[in-house]
């Protein structure tokens, strides 16, 4: 295919790229390093109160943005170099509470808190979606031809689920005296609150997030498992191995790549964890690392929103990403030179 | 001998069996359970016992409620609607329109088929209960409480249905431009062995492990003040993009550009070369090739494609809420408004039947398209 041709046919994806992801990716970059914000001035305000024989006044120095002649506030836009990322990081607070011992305090720092739980999250899920996913999809290979197909359309649901949807659902089940809750404190005959402390909260995060992943990694497996070569699994059989061998020494090994990929995908998505705090409207006590930079996005009271904290916290994020991302490339990169 | 030596002992099927079935009830039981809470008055949909959840005595006193008859002819009238989608509509559509405009026809039978429906469960079958009822004896009295009210405040009252219109525009969008520009680039991509574009398919996978906050980061300062930098092009009537249907759906394109051009191409390398070889042997060119010969057969792979474009508009939360604004809203964003006002439990129910009114388009979904979403996640596994 020549050039030109293969550059038609690409163009107007490449393009939307640039324009939609490369391009933002740039400006975030640069707006980390500079601030805008509304030009002050200080000015004497007298303010005046009606009291009983005469009024009494008091003037006061206030410092009042300045306006232009429409009336709209004027900004400014200026470099502040690494200010953003240290209001972001805010260190020095972080070292005073790490070396004085204190974990709670270094734990209050948002950006400190979102991190942890962000790879927390990341961490505990993955091993519970893999384990999920291949019993899952054991299972079903072991099922009735009929019933296999039902089964798949009931555990797609969870999948497919608008994801703030799934939350919410789950949050509703054990939200007050949910019926879970409910159920769980028949069982355990005490009261219990699952959204009063942050350990509770984070396990029904985690739980929300397997429940809505396990069935994309069991039916990814369960697609591997029609592919495993039955003359091995037979051999081994005559060889005497057991059910727990042939799973760890044939089976296993087979869906080696496949379990790879979905745990390429999912370090990717479960970094990326956002719609769990609002869905669980966790942001009291739980956040993650992309629901601060939302939460910097949006206005404030003020109707400001920071967008140069956000752009620094965007920019501390995607240091994570590539951190991540840096096994997954240099996997392609040796599958590409070593096929071709 | 194989059949026998792979047999399992009965106890190891039945294990299996039973964590399978748990499994089932674990995957539909969230959302079975909010479709069940939307149709009961809050007293009920709160109730600690499961059992009062279900039969809703308390919406069945203030004299909402279903009877036996009204199930039966309900349940006919679910059947009824699931043959004529599975059968009837089928034959009908290849009858009455050509191969080529046939995806109007499902349109409209669809349409048709959905709007039917709603009318017959919601009209005609508590109608003609209502009518019957009285002479049935014991068929007749009601024995399950069932109120569509918080259904009615959510579309009527709350004006859900406008945020139903944004939605619909933003997805239809997302779906139609995602296709027609990701099916020319997956496919030159995939019919191209050059350096360029495995570094450009590198690169889109590197764009899809962006946290979309940081993405939208970049867009808000530019949206907001577009019609300021727009206007040196544009003139006087330069739009501000924040705000505006048409900027999300180019995000949204945007962001969902990597996937989809993965996704195709290995659909399109699934597809022989030999076959457009030979188109072009004969004298088309490439994008004749394209047209007449390729574009007949790729048809299961760009369905696939479009029904996961689909998933991510639709469900998507944060770059609608955050660069849409309050009358532009879609579906999502507004119900997250919705449940953060809750403060009666009314107020909760409401949330939930809206919930339900965002799942069941899903559902749908699922039932019609099972085969190409388990293609589609399985296509990108195997090509990793």
């Amino acid at each position: 295919m020549k050039f030109k041709i293969f550059a038609a046919f690409i163009g107007p994806s490449v393009i939307m790229m640039i324009l939609f992801i490369a391009f933002p990716l740039f400006s975030v970059f640069k707006q980390s390093f500079y601030l805008t914000q509304p030009i002050y001035e200080l000015m004497d305000v007298e303010t005046c109160t009606p009291g009983f024989i005469t009024q009494s006044c008091v003037t006061e120095t206030q410092s009042i943005p300045k306006l232009d002649e429409h009336g709209e506030i004027i900004t400014q836009t200026k470099f502040v170099g690494l200010q953003s990322y240290r209001n972001v990081l805010e260190l020095e607070r972080a070292w005073d509470a790490l070396s004085s011992g204190n974990w709670a305090g270094f734990g209050a720092i948002d950006f400190w808190k979102a991190l942890r739980f962000t790879l927390t999250f990341t961490l505990i899920t993955l091993p519970l979606v893999l384990g999920a996913g291949l019993g899952i999809a054991l299972m079903i290979n072991n099922a009735a031809k009929s019933v296999r197909g039902p089964v798949i359309f009931v555990s797609l649901l969870p999948f497919i689920i608008t994801p703030v949807i799934g939350a919410l659902s789950i949050n509703w089940l054990f939200r007050g005296d949910g019926i879970l809750t409910a159920a769980i404190e028949w069982y355990l005959q005490r009261d219990i609150a699952m959204f009063a402390q942050a350990w509770t909260i984070e396990v029904l995060m985690m739980l929300y997030r397997v429940w809505h992943v396990a069935p994309f990694a069991a039916i990814v497996f369960y697609a591997g498992l029609q592919t495993v070569n039955q003359d091995s699994l037979e051999s081994a059989i005559i060889d005497g191995a057991s059910r727990w061998q042939r799973l760890k020494y044939i089976i296993i090994p087979h869906l080696m790549p496949l379990i790879v990929f979905i745990s390429m995908i999912h370090l990717m998505d479960s970094y990326r964890v956002f719609e769990e705090i609002v869905g669980f409207s966790s942001q009291g006590h739980v956040i993650s690392l992309q629901w601060l930079t939302y939460d910097f996005l949006v206005p404030d009271q003020a109707g400001n929103r920071s967008i140069s904290r956000a752009s620094a916290s965007a920019m501390l994020t995607m240091i994570g990403i590539a951190l991540l991302l840096v096994p997954l490339l240099r996997r392609t990169w040796r599958d590409h030179h070593g096929g071709h | 001998m194989s059949a026998r030596a792979l047999q399992q002992p009965l106890s190891l099927r039945l294990t299996s069996g039973v964590f399978l079935a748990m499994w089932c009830v674990i995957a539909a039981f969230p959302i079975l359970w909010i479709m069940v809470q939307s149709f009961k008055v809050p007293v009920d949909a709160y109730d600690s016992n499961a059992l009062n959840v279900i039969l809703g005595p308390e919406t069945l006193a203030r004299g909402h409620g279903m009877s036996l008859f009204q199930i039966l002819i309900g349940a006919a009238m679910l059947w009824l609607t699931f043959h004529l989608a599975r059968k009837t509509l089928p034959s009908l559509v290849h009858q009455v329109f050509d191969s080529g405009v046939q995806w109007i026809g499902w349109v409209i039978g669809v349409l048709a088929l959905t709007i039917g429906a709603i009318v017959a469960l919601f009209g005609v079958v508590p109608w003609l209960a209502g009518l019957l009822d009285p002479y049935l004896g014991p068929f007749g009295t009601n024995v399950i409480g069932v109120t569509t009210e918080h259904y009615k405040t959510v579309w009527v009252e709350r004006g859900f249905f406008r945020n139903f219109q944004n939605s619909l525009i933003v997805t239809a969008g997302v779906v139609a431009i995602s296709l027609s520009v990701g099916t020319l680039a997956g496919y030159g991509l995939a019919r191209s062995g050059s350096k360029l574009a495995f570094w450009i398919l590198i690169i889109a996978l590197i764009f899809r492990a962006l946290p979309h906050s940081v993405l939208v980061a970049g867009y808000l300062p530019v949206f907001i003040s577009s019609s300021e930098w727009l206007a040196p092009i544009l003139g006087e009537n330069a739009p501000t993009l924040y705000g505006k249907p048409f900027a999300v759906i180019a995000v949204l394109v945007a962001i969902n550009q990597p996937f989809t051009i993965w996704m195709l191409r290995s659909f399109f390398q699934n597809i022989p070369a030999e076959l457009d070889e030979a188109a072009r042997v004969d004298g088309c060119s490439h994008f004749q090739a394209f047209r007449r010969v390729i574009m007949p057969v790729m048809w299961p792979g760009v369905i696939t494609t479009g029904l996961f474009s689909f998933l991510l508009a639709y469900n998507d939360f944060l770059v609608t809420s955050l660069l849409l604004d309050a009358q532009n809203q879609t579906m999502v964003p507004a119900i997250a408004g919705m449940f953060n006002r809750e403060t009666t439990t009314t107020d909760q129910v409401v949330a939930v039947a809206a919930a339900v009114s965002i799942t069941a388009p899903l559902f749908f979904l699922v039932m019609a398209f099972q085969r190409q979403i388990v293609s589609g996640l399985t296509a990108g596994a195997v090509k990793g």
